[in-house]
């Protein structure tokens, strides 16, 4: 079975509204891509995203796993950069090591 | 757009600061499933409210707790006799420390379900729940996690959880720690379970270098002193 893969561009997710954001990555790993945002999700965004995700699991459907990189202190330590985000369907994907700058994750077909 | 965010976040500081003072502090437990945050919000209750109140169930079977429950008017007395630490031998150190903090903290305690980014009802099954309930049980655990996400807009100050045997670099982890900074919300990290062999408290300290990891054991007592401490200086 193939595997999809869908790798955003940080000029693609910036144009998009949050809302739009957390539809375009549920939609896609609910049909079963694992998702690659450059640039990433915010702590917040990402807090949304699990409770969207929430809303929508059932029997078939347990939910998402989620891996990224912890955002960086930016100017003055005020503005903080997220940097890349990753989430697949948690049936397919398994992070199996993560440390502030590295992520190592296993894809299962089902 | 990120400046208005950032005036946000300032304002949320300054109404907190001032809510603080006049009144009680709403502090959220919160953290993984199984991290021990029923088990540590009836001990607090037992230490300083009543002895026989508790505040929900605290099993080996995740999402347990499924609403988030709210116990308020706790006062945190560090002075309160019942603080004994019967496991520790350090009882002399702990005087001193008694002795230096005179604090009391008036706080709600709000136990909260833990957070999770998948919910299979078939781990449920392998608790020996019959299929129907652990669908149902798993339902329940979907909007426990909604609720817990909900009570963050209400928190003034955030004890997480974590097991002090298990990886503590996990991305929900990572996701309520960033929450808390952008809020500017006091946020201290308990490493729970020390009481068990293969407990490594230090790598909890090594993964969050930036905040204050207190490991204590909420089952059997442990190192307790320091938590409140850690609260009444945090969360005043
Ligand atoms: N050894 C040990 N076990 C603990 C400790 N704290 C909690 N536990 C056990 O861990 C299991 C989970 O505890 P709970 O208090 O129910 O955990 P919780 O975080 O409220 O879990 P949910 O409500 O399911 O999210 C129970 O079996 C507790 O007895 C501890 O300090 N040491
Ligand atoms: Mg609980």
């Amino acid at each position: 079975m193939e595997i999809k893969m869908n790798l955003i561009s940080e000029d693609k997710i910036n144009s998009m509204t949050v809302t739009e954001k957390l539809r375009f990555v549920l939609d896609g790993v609910k049909s079963g891509d694992i998702v690659v945002l450059e640039g990433g999700l915010t702590s917040e965004e990402q807090m949304k995203l699990i409770e969207l995700t929430m809303t929508e699991v059932d029997d078939d459907f347990p939910g998402i796993e989620m891996s990224g990189y912890p955002s960086k202190k930016g100017f003055l330590n005020i503005r903080k950069k997220t940097r890349l985000t990753v989430i697949g369907p948690a049936k397919m994907m398994h992070t199996t090591k993560k440390d502030k700058d590295f992520i190592s994750a296993i894809i299962s077909a089902v | 757009m990120k400046s208005k965010r950032r005036w946000k976040s300032i304002l949320t500081r300054l109404r907190r600061a001032l809510s603080f003072r006049k009144g009680t502090a709403k502090i959220g437990i919160y953290g993984p499933p199984n991290a021990g945050k029923t088990t540590l919000t009836n001990r607090i209750i037992h230490t300083f409210v009543d002895e026989n109140e508790d505040v929900g169930l605290a099993t080996e079977v995740p999402h347990e707790t499924r609403r988030a429950v709210r116990r308020e008017g706790v006062t945190i007395d560090l002075k309160a006799k019942s603080l004994e630490d019967p496991n520790s031998d350090l009882n002399s150190e702990s005087e001193v420390k008694r002795k230096r903090g005179k604090a009391k903290l008036k706080l709600d305690v709000v136990d909260t379900p833990g957070l999770a980014t998948k919910i299979d009802f078939h781990e449920f099954m392998a608790y020996g729940l019959e299929e129907d309930e652990a669908k149902k049980r798993a339902k329940e655990a979907t909007e426990g996690v909604i609720e817990a996400i909900k009570w963050l807009d209400d928190i003034d100050g955030v004890v997480l959880l974590m097991d002090s045997t298990e990886d503590p670099y996990t991305q929900t982890n990572i996701i309520i720690i960033g929450n808390m900074e952008a809020r500017g919300i006091p946020i201290i990290i308990a490493a729970n379970k020390v009481d068990l062999v293969d407990a490594t408290p230090q790598r909890i300290a090594n993964a969050f270098p930036q905040h204050s990891v207190i490991p204590i054991s909420a089952l059997k007592g442990e190192n307790m002193l320091d938590l409140y401490e850690e609260m009444a200086r945090r969360f005043r």
